[in-house]
């Protein structure tokens, strides 16, 4: 057994040890993949426990505008609340907005994609007509109508969100199935017989899932600002539940004031995490697609 | 003689392109009988492989089937609907790609591979079932039981196209197209390669439709061969007689065009011209304007595909019993 484990070193160790063929940017990856796992298991635990955080972040604990200190890090906001408990509790909505997002378009987005590009014809003129028209929105304006029209809440946010988003899963996976489907391995599976749902979804849809992951990520940080952005113009989920990018919004009055801690955590918060998915998709991507890293 | 197996009438392949419609494979009629390998040689782009896609109506976009039957084991193909179509593919007719590097599944095992195509075809057998049978396959290709759960890339390329027959076998399938079989194969892997195929083609009375312009491996493996010219079957022979004295005067120019150890003289004889144009062919036979022995008539009239004499098929004006009389050799030539 000793010599088998020392031909064949475990995932993690080959993991690892591959991370000299990134070159200088594995650290970057690493970097994104604390972040990501850094908040995701914050968020996890802010549901689980109401004490995570030093102070109730809904409530008056201290004077008003309260620089940082060492009893309130990031000082206080105009209700005398901790900004630091804030951060940590807002991270909740954004990260609930984030993935069922980016999981609701890729949900719509990938099926829709996959068909489009395997079946052709008309469904695929048709979809891709509807996908195109969604992209050639701005994105934030586009989900600024849907979230009015759909009102607040975690799951109306999430949707205005994802409709967004659908086209871009759409046409990647198109623009794959589209450039599998041409393999010379998918002819050989339609030459043993294989039916086209097979094909679909066992040639097909495996090969795709490496790009679909990337993107996933990508879409997520992007998802972040995009939830941010809402909030900022007052269309978030509650105004009564902390909030990065509605806290955003109600501090930037004080700023004429000098009391510039009221915008910069949150700001800080947002663009940290986006970042940390951003690298992390990023790093997943050249993993994942060797071909990219000689360009 | 047994009824064929295969048999191919007027068979019309049309790729549309922007310049024009290409006449892949022109009015080619061909019979495959059971339990042989026959070869199809022909230069590239002559529409060798084509005809093999035409027999599984794999014909890639933009190609068409526009004229002709194929009618296989009582039926034709070209009138079967797509879903019968498809429960013919891998059970009755089955294809060996050129390339086996690309032809598997990078994300599946290649367990899986086989498995699949017997599932496919026989839902009632079970998973453990399909399993078994797949094991026993890849042991008799001689790939060691160890590898059936190994991926396509942890394979060699003669490992994987040993693979490719092991699917083309799974349900002993009644006609396997082998489409350049050994092209991308390096000379050693190769020689294993057709050894394994002879051997289990004596074996299991496998029918080959054997596509390649190698014309070594034809040698080696067929028992017929149908030589194609720009789409046209030239000449259809047994091998031997083929080999020995080939009629059409394309085939002659194609066998002495081959290295041969016993090469007299020191320069290699070389085709003089290019492949003619499919979508403008050259009126008349179309090899008329390369051949040395050409005259007046083959500019002018398409020689027909005849029986000249018994298993030995050739069209060509040489041959033509009306022709015989005055003399083939004080034709016109070609400079």
């Amino acid at each position: 057994m000793a010599s088998i484990s020392e031909a064949q070193p475990s995932p993690l160790i080959r993991l690892w040890e591959s991370r000299k063929w990134y070159g200088a940017e594995w650290y970057m990856t690493a970097v994104g993949a604390f972040i990501v796992l850094f908040v995701v298991g914050m968020t996890i635990a802010s549901f689980l426990t109401p004490n995570l955080a030093p102070y109730d972040p809904e409530m008056r604990v201290a004077d008003p505008f309260l620089p940082p200190s060492p009893g309130h890090i990031f000082g206080t906001d105009q209700l005398g609340r901790d900004i630091f408990s804030r951060i940590i509790y807002g991270a909740q909505i954004v990260m609930q907005v984030a993935l069922l997002s980016a999981t609701f378009s890729l949900a719509v987005g990938v099926p829709l994609g996959l068909l489009s590009g395997f079946l052709g014809g008309r469904l695929d003129q048709v979809l891709s007509l509807i996908m195109d028209s969604i992209y050639s929105f701005p994105g934030l304006i586009l989900a600024i109508a849907l979230a009015a029209l759909l009102g607040s809440g975690v799951l109306n946010i999430s949707i205005a969100i994802a409709v967004v988003y659908v086209p871009i899963f759409f046409r990647l996976v198109r623009g794959q199935v589209l450039s599998i489907k041409q393999e010379l391995y998918v002819e050989a599976a339609r030459s043993i017989g294989a039916p086209g749902r097979v094909i679909l979804w066992k040639y097909i849809f495996p090969n795709v899932i490496p790009s679909v992951v990337v993107v996933f990520s990508l879409n997520i940080a992007d998802a972040i600002i995009t939830e941010a952005g809402l909030a900022f113009i007052g269309l978030g989920v509650d105004p009564s539940k902390p909030d990065w990018g509605y806290d955003i919004y109600r501090g930037r009055s004080e700023l004429v004031g000098g009391r510039w801690w009221l915008v910069t955590f949150p700001g800080l918060a947002i663009a940290t995490v986006a970042l940390g998915f951003s690298l992390f998709g990023e790093g997943l991507s050249e993993i994942l697609n060797p071909r990219l890293r000689e360009v | 003689m047994k009824e064929p197996l295969v048999r191919i009438r007027d068979l019309v392949v049309t790729y549309k392109t922007r310049a024009g419609e290409v006449r892949a494979v022109d009015g080619v009629s061909l019979d495959i009988y059971p339990s042989e390998v026959l070869g199809l040689v022909g230069e590239s782009g002559c529409g060798k492989s084509t005809l093999g896609t035409a027999l599984l109506r794999l014909v890639r976009h933009p190609g068409r089937i526009v004229g002709g039957e194929i009618w296989f084991d009582g039926r034709n193909l070209l009138a079967l609907s797509e879903e019968e179509m498809r429960r013919l593919r891998g059970a009755h007719i089955s294809m060996i790609f050129q390339d086996p590097m690309t032809s598997l599944n990078p994300l599946q095992r290649i367990s899986d591979h086989v498995v699949e195509t017997i599932r496919t075809h026989k839902p009632e057998v079970s998973e453990e079932e399909a399993r078994k049978q797949a094991a026993e396959l890849i042991d008799r290709l001689g790939i060691m039981a160890e590898r059936l759960d190994d991926y396509p890339h942890q394979l060699s390329g003669g490992m994987r196209q040993r693979v490719m027959i092991g699917l083309a076998l799974a349900l002993r399938a009644d006609l396997i197209i082998a489409d350049e079989p050994t092209t991308s194969l390096d000379v050693i892997v190769e020689a294993q390669f057709l050894d394994l195929l002879k051997e289990l083609q004596e074996e299991f009375g496998l029918t080959i439709l054997l596509i390649t312009h190698n014309i070594g491996v034809v040698a080696q493996l067929a028992d017929r061969v149908a030589v194609m010219y720009a789409a046209k079957l030239v000449e259809l022979a047994d091998v031997e007689p083929l080999f020995e004295k080939p009629l059409h005067p394309y085939t002659q120019a194609l066998l002495a065009s081959v290295p041969n150890i016993r090469l007299e003289g020191d320069t290699l004889k070389i085709m003089h011209g290019s492949p003619p144009d499919l979508i403008h062919p050259p009126p008349g036979c179309r090899f008329h304007p390369r051949c040395p022995q050409a005259f007046d008539r083959c500019a002018r009239e398409e020689p027909p595909l005849k029986e000249i004499r018994p298993r030995r098929w050739v069209a060509c004006w040489l041959y033509d019993t009306e022709h015989q009389t005055q003399n083939p050799e004080s034709g016109t030539q070609d400079p």
